[in-house]
């Protein structure tokens, strides 16, 4: 069902109306204004003239992140972030129109989770299973502990095949193991060939988002990027010129590659098959070009069976991006005639996730991103500033597993709303993982300092309920009389740029002694 | 110990000690539409594909002839129709980067999501799904289930090396959500229904089964 085209109509369900565009630059066809893949349902333009583009989290070594510095300046830049918490909220709207089209949308959700639960839980039955029938149909199969490990394997792959170049297909693992440094490093050219990572890439920066990876930049951005590294027109920022340049620029490096790469949404281990999604259909030509083929997979992606497939391709695309299907979804077996493919199945972690009571479900995660769109905190401040591989929701409860200290104050960096729980196509109880984690940084005092000094207060009050009704009740007053400095001060991170809710006029202990007598 | 066996007691120490069944999948196809065809159609055009609509009684192969005309180079793997690249002469994927247009045969379509289904039997050379400027597909309307559950209890994933749905063409929104055909793969992709050839079966043998 098309949904409308006028953006004054559009506008009423827009979170910033005034990014509604008068005209129209998406492909029409047949008549029809196409939204599927990534595309918005109806047009938007940045309002004003271009600002330059806030970079991300400060990193130093092993010091904690400040996810909520990096916010402030993604905030400090109007025109970014009213476009990238528009994109990602059309995302989130999209994602619920395909759903309601789908009767059984709850119980594959259910499906899902169940799948995942089980197939994690004999973890070891099914790599086994797969290992053996994926050798069976000639595919090389390797182990790696983590991810020096797992660069190493491939840097040894393509000496053996006095390989020098490598094009490569979207893989959050690779960005996990630091492979294209590493690969720098080592003097093997890594050529990326999404073209959301391909900006990233061209920019030195990693990509702000598990689907979308260049969400958080502006046309005007990219213009610079491309005007930098491939030398177009830096004054001009069509959107279809600079995808076409890419295209042209990156084509001939596709055919020159000498090997390729992908990672992998789903295994199945029934059938020894990888599944690779994209839109681009940039890991087939990765994958098919090349003589050879390296597919890098974490371990948690298996399935059991075929019909456990069909669960996972119904919910992911629709999921991430609000659309039916990715443009490819491609099922390899073996390598093609003539062809070397090689698999290589990594660790880094996951295994000692497995092992933690409350977080072992996160690895059911199938990187949909559907929790970062709907995520209020992360719409608002791109997902660079989480500084780290995995941002959003999910990002905060499985970076901590990498590196408590640094990432430590991310779980504070969530409203606890549980909007993405609800959305998570495998039921993660994400939000309450991520209350989780903050006990966890408390029991091994990685509190942010301010937060330590609002806890302490926060615990006596809890601990004594008489005081804790006498201060909600004159909280509540405070809330409305209070003038906007005391509430809005520095001290109180969550303030900023957020209203206060309108407080009850009764508290509901008040109202119950009223209504009901004393408890 | 070696990397996988490591790997592997670390993963059976650690797994998590619940009793957790793996569930039955129902082939959800209570509601499945009346017309696959028309619901292929549908959702092939709302994913940016294109179908040739052809007229009763009219050659849906003389419409893709009058199309190839315009076309400089023109790769087929079906034999219904006949291009100036045959696949035979073609000894690298690289070898295709010149076509303008590829046809291949679709193994079969999905009415739910407007996919086809292309096997490396059907394309020869996979690459001729990718590197081509533009894709027309042949597809036996017979060739329709309703949905995923129902696809991927098809032959095809456990025969040849490769199997792939193809919705649509090459698709990127990665520039302020801007959509655009054609990012790498194919600029456009035609589904156009032809019945298949009495001989399909033996001719679309994976070249990784073909001895």
């Amino acid at each position: 069902m098309s949904d409308t085209h006028a953006p004054v109509q559009a506008a009423g369900r827009m979170l910033h109306p005034e990014l509604a565009a008068a005209s129209d630059e998406s492909e029409v066809k047949n008549g029809r204004r196409l939204d599927h893949a990534e595309g918005t349902s109806h047009p938007i333009r940045p309002s004003s003239a271009p600002e330059p583009q806030p970079r991300g989290a400060r990193i130093r070594g092993n010091h904690r992140i400040s996810q909520s510095e990096a916010a402030n300046r993604f905030i400090a830049a109007p025109q970014h972030e009213k476009m990238h918490d528009e994109r990602l909220w059309d995302l989130r709207q999209k994602r619920d129109r395909v759903m309601h089209r789908i009767p059984e949308w709850e119980e594959l959700r259910s499906l899902a989770s169940a799948i995942k639960e089980h197939t994690l839980t004999h973890l070891d039955e099914y790599l086994d299973r797969f290992e053996a029938n994926a050798r069976t149909n000639g595919i090389h199969v390797h182990w790696a502990r983590d991810g020096a490990e797992h660069n190493r394997i491939v840097h040894d792959i393509l000496l053996d095949h006095g390989a020098a170049s490598l094009i490569k297909s979207k893989s959050m693992l690779t960005e996990e193991c630091g492979f294209r440094d590493y690969m720098a490093s080592v003097g093997i050219k890594v050529i990326e060939t999404d073209l959301g990572e391909r900006i990233q890439q061209l920019d030195n920066e990693d990509p702000s988002h598990v689907v979308v990876p260049a969400v958080h930049k502006l046309r005007t951005d990219v213009a610079q990027v491309f005007a930098k590294t491939l030398g177009t027109d830096a004054g001009n920022s069509n959107v279809h010129y600079l995808a076409e340049a890419q295209r042209e620029a990156t084509r001939p490096l596709i055919l020159e590659a000498d090997a390729g790469m992908t990672g992998a949404n789903f295994v199945v281990a029934e059938t020894g098959t990888f599944v690779v999604c994209t839109n681009e259909g940039n890991a087939d030509l990765s994958a098919n070009v090349p003589k050879l083929h390296i597919a890098s997979i974490g371990i948690e992606k298996i399935i059991p069976r075929l019909e456990h497939l069909a669960v996972f391709v119904r919910l992911l695309s629709r999921s991430a991006l609000g659309s039916p299907m990715t443009q490819y979804t491609s099922h390899f077996r073996g390598p093609r005639a003539g062809g070397e493919m090689h698999v290589v199945l990594v660790d880094n972690g996951r295994s000692k996730r497995l092992g933690m009571e409350e977080f072992w479900t996160s690895l059911k995660c199938i990187r949909c991103g559907a929790c970062m769109n709907t995520c209020p905190v992360y719409r608002r401040s791109g997902g660079l500033s989480y500084g780290a591989t995995y941002s959003g929701p999910i990002g905060l409860i499985i970076d901590p597993t990498f590196n408590r200290h640094k990432y430590s104050a991310l779980p504070f960096s969530s409203t606890l709303n549980g909007s993405c729980t609800n959305v998570c196509p495998v039921k993660i109880n994400i939000h309450e993982q991520i209350a989780a984690w903050r006990k966890v940084m408390a029991e091994h005092h990685e509190l942010p300092l301010i937060k330590k000094s609002a806890m302490k207060a926060a615990g006596a009050l809890l601990a004594r309920p008489t005081l804790y009704r006498a201060a909600i009740a004159s909280a509540d007053v405070a809330l409305n009389v209070l003038p906007h400095f005391v509430i809005y001060n520095r001290l109180n991170a969550w303030g900023k740029h957020r209203e206060v809710p309108h407080a009850p006029r009764q508290t509901f202990h008040a109202w119950y002694r009223n209504n009901r007598g004393t408890p | 110990m070696s990397a996988r066996d490591e790997i592997l007691s670390a993963v059976r120490a650690n797994l998590p000690k619940l009793d957790k069944p793996l569930p039955w999948v129902p082939m959800f196809d209570d509601s499945a539409p009346v017309s696959l065809l028309a619901a292929f159609r549908e959702s092939l055009l709302a994913m940016g594909g294109d179908f040739l609509d052809v007229p009763p009684g009219e050659d849906p192969l003389q419409a893709i002839r009058q199309r190839l005309a315009k076309a400089k180079v023109v790769c087929s793997a079906t034999s219904e129709v006949t291009g100036n690249r045959p696949l035979s002469r073609v000894r690298v994927p690289q070898d295709l980067a010149d076509v303008d247009i590829g046809v291949v045969r679709a193994a079969f379509a999905v009415a739910e999501t407007g996919s086809i289904c292309l096997t490396d039997g059907g394309l020869g050379v996979n690459a001729l799904g990718y590197l081509s400027q533009h894709l027309i597909a042949l597809l036996d309307p017979a060739d329709i289930v309703p949905n995923l559950h129902h696809a991927y209890k098809r032959p095809e994933f456990e025969q040849g090396h490769y199997a792939t749905f193809h919705t649509g063409p090459s698709a990127t929104a990665d520039i302020e959500g801007v959509l655009i055909h054609g990012a790498q793969g194919v600029r456009s992709l035609t589904v156009v229904p032809v019945p298949r050839p009495a001989d399909y079966a033996q001719r679309v043998q994976p070249p990784s089964t073909r001895t």
